[in-house]
């Protein structure tokens, strides 16, 4: 009898997903019933997790799906931050009247996609995951049915999506037939480095994972479904999408493949090194806030991919520590775009951000607090991550991915400091709304004294961290 | 007579991959063609499970296969969503006048 008590969470999520369409269903205008109902269950989700000792370590359905320290703390954060996402976003899907039953059932189940995905152990598992994630994101990008930009970043995101899907299953078919299993283990088991065909299926595979985190060569579809997309989704997609595909990465590169390190650290040093890059120099001719964005956690995702290069424990444990503090940065930023409002009318232009100081010092004082950490400039949190990454680089010698990881940060750190300089030291304009709902001010409140205050005390989330060996 | 063996379902696989890839990148017409080129994709890869699991004696590859067509249903239903309203809001579905964002 398979013990179902470590599936409690995704069974909890899927049960309510149905049970929330129905009620949607039967209930005329419980669009907003439905919204704190999603965030009820998400909440319940999270003590599920919680519930168990999460240092457990078992292999469920015939070693398919894997419950572990890093599945643990990855569904932790992923649901946190879904949770967070909901909750600052609630007043912009009123105004913006995409406020429907189905947007946050959507929320939802890509939600237990990511979570089928971050503990899957098998390629058809995995491939399901991610199916069951990014068909719900395919409709949530184009949310907004009227307008013409979001149907279109939701068309790009669908052609793109759907064809780095079909690199990435080719990958995997070839991948199944040169090692006769579908198992990661058995996989790791047979894998040989004198075939071709599961060199090939290593790279196609890549390929496919780094569309999914939006790495350089692969980031076309990123600043465009950022910026047509909703802001409520692009801060979505931001955040969530990314630790579900960085866990998988961290899975397929440090158990099936992990005897073939030679064939694929180079690729990953590439693609770190030309994220890195391209992020930092792509965003500095940006107009639009969500467009910057997108450059910037494309050279973000850079980062994280040279601590997977290293092939060491701490090597993933710096990535894992740069995606959580990433995701509050994101989160926080994001935040503050939400309080450009007028007028029932959002802003997301740069030249919105012009004097805010003047007339919303507390706002300018997180947007700063939050640039100066997406720089990486110490004491604050972004520091520490970047921090992490660099020493784990270093203690691999790799000397190379470490200068040009710093020279990027140099680079990205101009277009950070024009947006201080616009906001502190630019001419004024008309006042925004100062009137926020709860939520959106916790969200803020909450990130911004994560970043301010991390350096305080690190060691609680790196002691956390520090029990994630997959190797 | 030879025999029919697994390169050549692998290699029938591969031109099919091939065409689908291609048929994305240089498609300047319509997006239909490009959900066409789409399906082609996830076919060959469909061939190739087959073909492996017939060849392994396994039957993963098959249930895998199935799996993939219903994905690959939703899919092209989604898709076909998309493409709808993004119709009705610009009034073209050609390749070349999808180009609102760019920068």
């Amino acid at each position: 009898m398979i013990n179902l008590n470590f599936i409690y969470s995704e069974l909890f999520l899927a049960i309510s997903i149905m049970s929330l369409l129905i009620i949607g269903v039967f209930k005329k205008n419980s669009s907003i019933l439905i919204y704190n109902l999603s965030i009820i269950s998400l909440l319940v989700c999270l003590a599920l997790i919680f519930n168990f000792p999460i240092s457990e370590n078992v292999e469920l359905f015939n070693k398919s799906y894997k419950i572990d320290y890093l599945s643990s703390f990855m569904k932790i954060l992923t649901i946190s931050s879904g949770i967070f996402v909901l909750l600052s976003s609630n007043k912009y899907i009123q105004i913006t009247n995409i406020s429907k039953i189905e947007y946050p059932i959507l929320v939802l189940s890509s939600i237990l996609g990511m979570m089928v995905m971050i503990s899957s152990n098998d390629l058809i598992l995995f491939y399901i995951g991610l199916e069951l994630q990014s068909l719900a994101l395919y409709v949530l990008a184009s949310f907004n049915r009227d307008n013409l930009l979001s149907s279109e970043s939701g068309l790009k995101y669908f052609v793109l999506s759907a064809l780095s899907s079909g690199i990435l299953l080719y990958g995997c078919s070839l991948i199944y037939g040169f090692s006769g299993s579908t198992n990661f283990f058995t996989i790791a088991d047979n894998l040989t480095a004198n075939s071709h065909g599961l060199t090939f299926g290593i790279v196609f595979i890549l390929v496919g994972l780094s569309f999914k985190i939006s790495a350089v060569p692969f980031h076309m579809w990123a600043p465009d479904v950022y910026e047509g997309s909703p802001t409520s989704v692009t801060v979505f997609f931001a955040i969530l999408p990314k630790i579900a595909a960085l866990t998988v990465f961290i899975r397929f590169l440090y158990i099936p493949f992990f005897n073939l390190i030679d064939q694929w650290q180079m690729i990953i040093v590439f693609l770190s090194i030309s994220s890195m890059l391209f992020g930092a120099i792509a965003a500095i001719g940006q107009k639009n806030l969500k467009r910057l964005l997108a450059y910037s956690s494309i050279g973000h995702m850079g980062y994280a991919l040279a601590g997977l290069a290293t092939g060491t424990n701490q090597g993933i444990q710096s990535s894992i520590a740069y995606i959580s503090i990433y995701l509050f940065m994101n989160l926080a930023f994001f935040s503050c775009l939400f309080m450009l409002r007028r007028d029932e009318k959002y802003f997301d232009n740069i030249k919105d951000l012009s004097g805010l100081s003047k007339n919303h010092p507390l706002l300018s004082f997180s947007l700063l607090i939050v640039l100066f950490s997406l720089a990486g400039i110490p004491p604050l949190a972004g520091f520490f991550a970047k921090f992490y990454i660099f020493t784990a680089v270093i203690a691999e010698s790799m000397y190379f991915l470490a200068i040009v990881g710093l020279l990027s940060t140099v680079i990205a750190a101009f277009y950070y400091l024009r947006l201080i300089k616009i906001i502190y030291f630019d001419n004024e304009k008309d006042k925004y709304e100062t009137s926020h709902n709860i939520g959106l001010k916790l969200s803020l409140l909450f990130s911004t004294i994560f970043i301010l205050f991390y350096f305080i005390y690190p060691g609680w989330l790196t002691e956390i961290i520090e029990k994630i060996n997959i190797i | 007579m030879f025999e029919i063996g697994l390169g050549h379902y692998l290699m029938l696989g591969t031109i099919i991959f091939a065409i689908g890839i291609i048929g994305i990148f240089l498609n300047r017409k319509n997006i239909i063609v490009i959900l066409m080129s789409i399906e082609l994709i996830l076919l060959a890869v469909n061939i190739n499970l087959v073909s492996f699991s017939i060849y392994l004696n396994d039957l993963t590859g098959q249930i895998f296969a199935l799996f993939i067509l219903t994905v690959a249903a939703a899919e092209a239903a989604i898709g076909l969503a998309i493409i709808v309203i993004h119709y009705r809001n610009s009034g073209t579905i050609r390749v070349h006048e999808i180009n609102k964002l760019k920068g």
